[in-house]
């Protein structure tokens, strides 16, 4: 019997199989990463909240700092979109004061005759937009009137100042003391982390024993004692950059861990070896070889980091031990809902927990989803 | 001959996904009778496993028989189709174990490192039968010895992280057989073992065969232990079987172009130095990509333009109990 | 197995010696010497505390000397259960502290009890019925225990127990039962009240821990001795529970370990929001009046605790099942 060769052989593998074959290491992490739809998601979500806070000035439209007694505990306003006529025209009720003739408490009230026209890019408070241009455009104003007497749109806490604003200013703050803290804990986990994985030894015994102590230490107390011992005398700026050496104090031990992990799986790998064997030095081996094969994790691991950064700082303000004032952050306002009493007069105040929530799920899926592309050969 | 112990016919299981189904078992028949040993050959991904494990319904999700049946006579000679049985039902358990033993070819990690092999033999044991814990130890003591483990008083309390894989495969091999079964899956049980413990697991098998009269299914990939082991051999490929028959007639007038070229690629010894090792061209095709027709047209020596892409092969009978599923036969069948 | 034990003693003594040294320092971290702002607060409160007196307490602390002497001779005086004078309440903190650091360590006891008892069959059931309405619940919920800080839920249960049934959530004891001494009464008032601050507690840990043994119990699922254990006839449910689950908890064990230090921290903050009369708001008062001799006294003995804790449930653990460590030392 003749062996003839088969003729229309079925292709060895299936275009989609090439594609996948030839890609880039960068590229099967993003698309490993695109199938996470949450992540994905996740992703949008915490790029829109930075962009938020990039142009934090832009988007409030009331003096934060601008505290009025008589305008205290005023609920959110709500947005009349369209006019008697039936026209789309956004409006809001302007605030009549009236006193009260026994206790002679001022109190405002909501008054419909007197309509302030809602506007996009108008004129508001003076401010810098990134700290260089002076302007006085916000995103949101009133075309007739002060948006920082007549806009109210999440109402204003005790002592009169607009919750929305703050809002979108402690969102500023938060979220950067997040990204400082978790560089500074970057910085200290990879240092420790790398030498302990790298070297291994006595080295990494004693890292190994400090990361064990830390970890079976209770550290909210000793958070708040370093806190405390924050002296009063210092400036909002200088109290900033304690509470972040604080806090990244807390995280690095996670990101040490990590980093020594994957040092140590990486010193077995043969193409570490096959590097040594080639001549090449340390220094290159490290940059070269190793550091492109971890950095996908160690962004995975960062982006799970930040949401304990954000958590311990809203903690410590809350507590009243973080930030002070005229700092503002979401811990520092939620400090106004503290009290039972104040939170049933004045529910809104809760409102800055809306942003906690969302932005730590945002990063907690979006670090697992990095996670799970980060290793796209496993 | 004796009526079959084990009856598979037209037996279809599919793995059903999000991306396609995969047909790992698409139509296979074949009959077991008792005290023989048949052999379940084929290259890796032809759906050998999945036989195994259809038989015994302990498939993974997502896959499903979908079709065919398994028809097994009992001792009181009543035959029941295991397909239709629910898979954790009372009865399919009792079957597990107590009708049919399986031994698979992970021995590494086939036990639990967290208990005493001795605790996962009693377990075993009092599953099918009521015995009391002390009995059910002397028994696991006897089982153990009858598999060849040494000092099997000592050895019963033993981690199975403490045993070498040789001695592993016979605890399983022990474990298989703690409930008495009549039937004896074996699943490439010496494929992850050493070429001396191989012969030593394998003359394990055929004695415990001899002695207890099992019926053997002996699934693997290596043609010489189907040549020492086996009487019967179903050759598989992408989960048909292609031809099956005797041993003798499948090693010395094979049929099928399959069976040829595995026999044609086992080197020998008795080959001339530097000559070159004959392999089948091409490889197995992805699961979701089937050849039209015969599945193995895309790398067959014979193959037929017009023929073999066209229409699936039925089985033809060449011989006594040998058949093959191939257009060539079927052209001489139809022309003799 | 006595090896580990030793080793887990001589790191359990090293770090009871790093919390002192930290509480050190955030005792003079503060400018000044507590001396003065006591003989202040004294004399604010009407009490004149004579120059003698500062003198000798100056000198009983080692204030006059170098930091060292500072450090030895007040770590003496706490061996000697002198833990100074609270100068805001004008007791000894011993008395101040009271029975706030057993009702502490008993709210986060219990809470991790619960952890326990809840996380185990609910990351079980998660990994066995994946998919399942039962499965998305629960990831839900430890959602909330993952996203909400645990402030923010007490909060917002405190709020919403107010708002929709006219509850106040907070305490552990009912206003009778306050400043009553101990009895039968009071520990069932107690008990009646736990429930709310526990679960809140658990919810982080329970969260946690549900992820870690769901994940493993995936991973287990799949080896080929859960087949082989199937394959002997073994009932599924019987399968399940015997094996993968025995195996997948051995790495779910090692974490339990750091629950403790996380359960007490979360307390700390939980009993400010709910009210609690634990360690947690009379730590925070007495930082926020920088009375620190109070307030390093509460971080070192919450520490020292902690630590004494988490090392008597690891040797616990061991003492229940050799196999685990048997199994870590392997």
């Amino acid at each position: 019997m003749s062996v003839t060769a088969a003729e229309d052989d079925a292709p060895l593998i299936t275009e989609a199989e090439t594609r996948v074959a030839v890609a880039t290491q960068r590229q099967l992490i993003w698309w490993r990463f695109k199938k996470h739809k949450l992540a994905v998601i996740s992703a949008a979500i915490v790029l829109a909240f930075y962009v938020m806070a990039a142009f934090a000035d832009v988007i409030a439209y009331s003096e934060p700092f601008d505290s009025q007694a008589a305008r205290s505990y005023i609920p959110p306003q709500p947005i009349h979109w369209f006019d008697a006529d039936g026209h789309f025209h956004p409006q809001v009720y302007a605030l009549k004061g009236k006193r009260d003739l026994r206790t002679f408490k001022l109190s405002y009230a909501p008054d419909p005759s007197d309509r302030r026209d809602l506007a996009v890019f108008a004129h508001g408070y003076p401010y810098r937009l990134f700290g260089l241009f002076p302007t006085d455009i916000h995103l949101l104003g009133v075309s007739n009137g002060n948006a920082t007497d007549a806009l109210f749109l999440f109402g204003t806490d005790q002592l009169g100042r607009d919750v929305f604003s703050r809002l979108v200013l402690a969102t500023r703050t938060s979220l950067t003391i997040g990204l400082v803290g978790v560089t500074l804990s970057l910085v200290l986990g990879v240092l420790l982390g790398g030498i302990s994985g790298l070297y291994g030894g006595w080295v990494d015994v004693v890292v190994q024993r400090v990361i064990e102590i830390l970890r079976s230490i209770p550290t909210i107390p000793l958070w708040m004692g370093l806190a405390a011992a924050i002296p009063t005398s210092w400036s909002p700026e200088q109290v900033y950059f304690a509470i972040t050496v604080i806090i990244s104090l807390i995280g690095w031990t996670e990101l040490a861990r990590v980093v020594r992990g994957r040092f140590l799986a990486l010193r077995e790998e043969d193409f570490i070896t096959a590097a040594e064997l080639a001549g090449a030095s340390r220094l290159r081996i490290i940059f070269k070889h190793m550091v492109p094969s971890f950095l996908s994790h160690i962004i995975a691991a960062i982006s799970l980091a930040l949401p304990a950064m954000i958590i311990s700082e809203t903690t410590l303000s809350f507590l009243g031990l973080g930030l002070r004032p005229p700092a503002i952050s979401w811990g520092v306002m939620l400090q106004d809902a503290q009290n039972l009493e104040t939170l049933g007069l004045a529910p809104w105040l809760l409102v800055a927990a809306v942003p906690v929530i969302i932005v730590i799920l945002a990063f907690n899926f979006l670090g697992d989803g990095l996670r799970d592309a980060a290793d796209p050969y496993g | 001959m004796a009526d079959p112990i084990l009856s598979v016919r037209d037996l279809q299981t599919h793995f059903i996904g999000d991306e396609g189904v995969v047909r790992a078992v698409d139509g296979t028949s074949f009959d077991l009778s008792p005290g023989q040993t048949l052999g379940i050959v084929g290259e890796s991904g032809c759906g050998k496993s999945v036989t195994a494990r259809s038989i015994l319904r302990i498939v993974e999700r997502p896959g499903r028989i979908v079709g065919g049946q398994i028809l097994l006579r009992r001792a009181d000679n009543s035959v029941v189709d295991l397909t239709q049985l629910p898979p954790d039902g009372a009865q399919m358990r009792m079957i597990r174990g107590g009708e049919i033993g399986l031994v698979f070819q992970e021995p590494m990690s086939s036990l639990s490192t967290f208990h005493t092999i001795g605790n996962q033999l009693i377990e075993a044991i009092r599953l099918h039968a009521k015995l009391s814990k002390r009995a059910a130890r002397t028994r696991a003591i006897e089982l153990l010895a009858m598999v060849g483990i040494p000092r099997p008083a000592q050895r019963i309390d033993a981690y199975s992280f403490e045993l070498s894989g040789g001695l592993r495969q016979r605890v399983m091999i022990a474990l298989a057989l703690a409930a008495e079964p009549r039937i004896l899956i074996a699943d490439e049980p010496t494929t992850a073992l050493d070429v001396t413990t191989q012969a030593q697991i394998l003359e394990l098998i055929r004695r415990l065969q001899q002695e207890r009269g099992l019926a053997v299914i002996l699934i693997t990939h290596d043609m010489g232990v189907i040549a020492e082991m086996t009487d019967h051999v179903v050759v598989m490929y992408l989960g048909h079987e292609v031809e099956k028959g005797p041993v003798d007639a499948i090693f010395h007038a094979p049929a099928h172009p399959y069976t040829r070229s595995l026999l044609r690629s086992i080197p020998s010894v008795l080959a001339e130095p530097r000559s070159r090792l004959a392999t089948i061209s091409g490889s197995i095709p992805h699961p979701f990509a089937r050849p039209p027709g015969c599945p193995f047209h895309p790398r067959c020596p014979d193959y037929m333009r017009g023929t073999c892409d066209k229409a699936f092969p039925a089985e033809v009978a060449i011989g006594a109990q040998h058949a093959a599923a191939c257009f060539l036969h079927t052209a001489r069948a139809t022309a003799a | 197995m006595l090896a580990y034990l030793a080793r887990r003693l001589v790191l359990a003594v090293i770090t009871v010696w790093a919390i002192t040294v930290v509480t050190f320092i955030i005792l003079r971290l503060p400018p000044g010497d507590f001396v003065d702002a006591y003989v202040a607060q004294a004399s604010a409160m009407g009490t004149a505390i004579s120059a003698a007196e500062a003198a000798a307490l100056r000198h009983a602390y080692g204030l006059d000397q170098s930091y060292l002497v500072q450090y030895v001779k007040w770590l003496n005086l706490m061996m000697h259960g002198e833990f100074g004078t609270s100068f805001e309440y004008s007791r000894p903190v011993t008395e101040v502290i009271g029975d706030r650091l057993w009702l502490t360590m008993l709210l986060s006891f219990a809470a991790i009890i619960v952890t326990w008892v809840l996380a185990l069959p609910i990351g079980i059931y998660s990994a066995v019925r994946q998919y399942s309405v039962g499965d998305y619940v629960f990831t839900f919920i430890g959602f909330i225990g993952l996203a909400v800080p645990s402030f923010l839920l007490a909060l917002i249960v405190m709020y919403l127990g107010l708002r929709w049934f006219n509850l106040n959530l907070g305490g552990l004891f009912s206003p009778d039962y306050q400043l009553a001494p101990w009895s039968w009464g009071k520990l069932v008032d107690l008990l009646k009240h736990l429930p709310v601050p526990m679960l809140i507690l658990a919810l982080p840990g329970i969260a946690q821990l549900v992820r870690i043994m769901r994940a493993n119990l995936l991973d287990e699922l799949r080896r080929p001795y859960v087949v082989t254990a199937r394959a002997r006839g073994l009932a599924e449910r019987r399968v399940i529970l015997k094996y993968p689950v025995r195996a997948a908890l051995n790495p779910f064990a090692s974490t339990i370990g750091y629950l403790l230090p996380q359960t007490v921290s979360g307390s700390i903050i939980i009993s400010v929001v709910l009210s609690l009369p634990t360690v947690g708001p009379l730590l925070l008062h007495s930082l926020i009046s920088q009375d620190m001799l109070l307030g390093s006294s509460i971080i070192l003995l919450l520490g020292v605790l902690t630590v004494i804790g988490t090392l008597v449930s690891d040797l616990l653990l061991m003492w229940i099942d050799p196999r685990i460590r048997a199994g870590q030392l392997r």
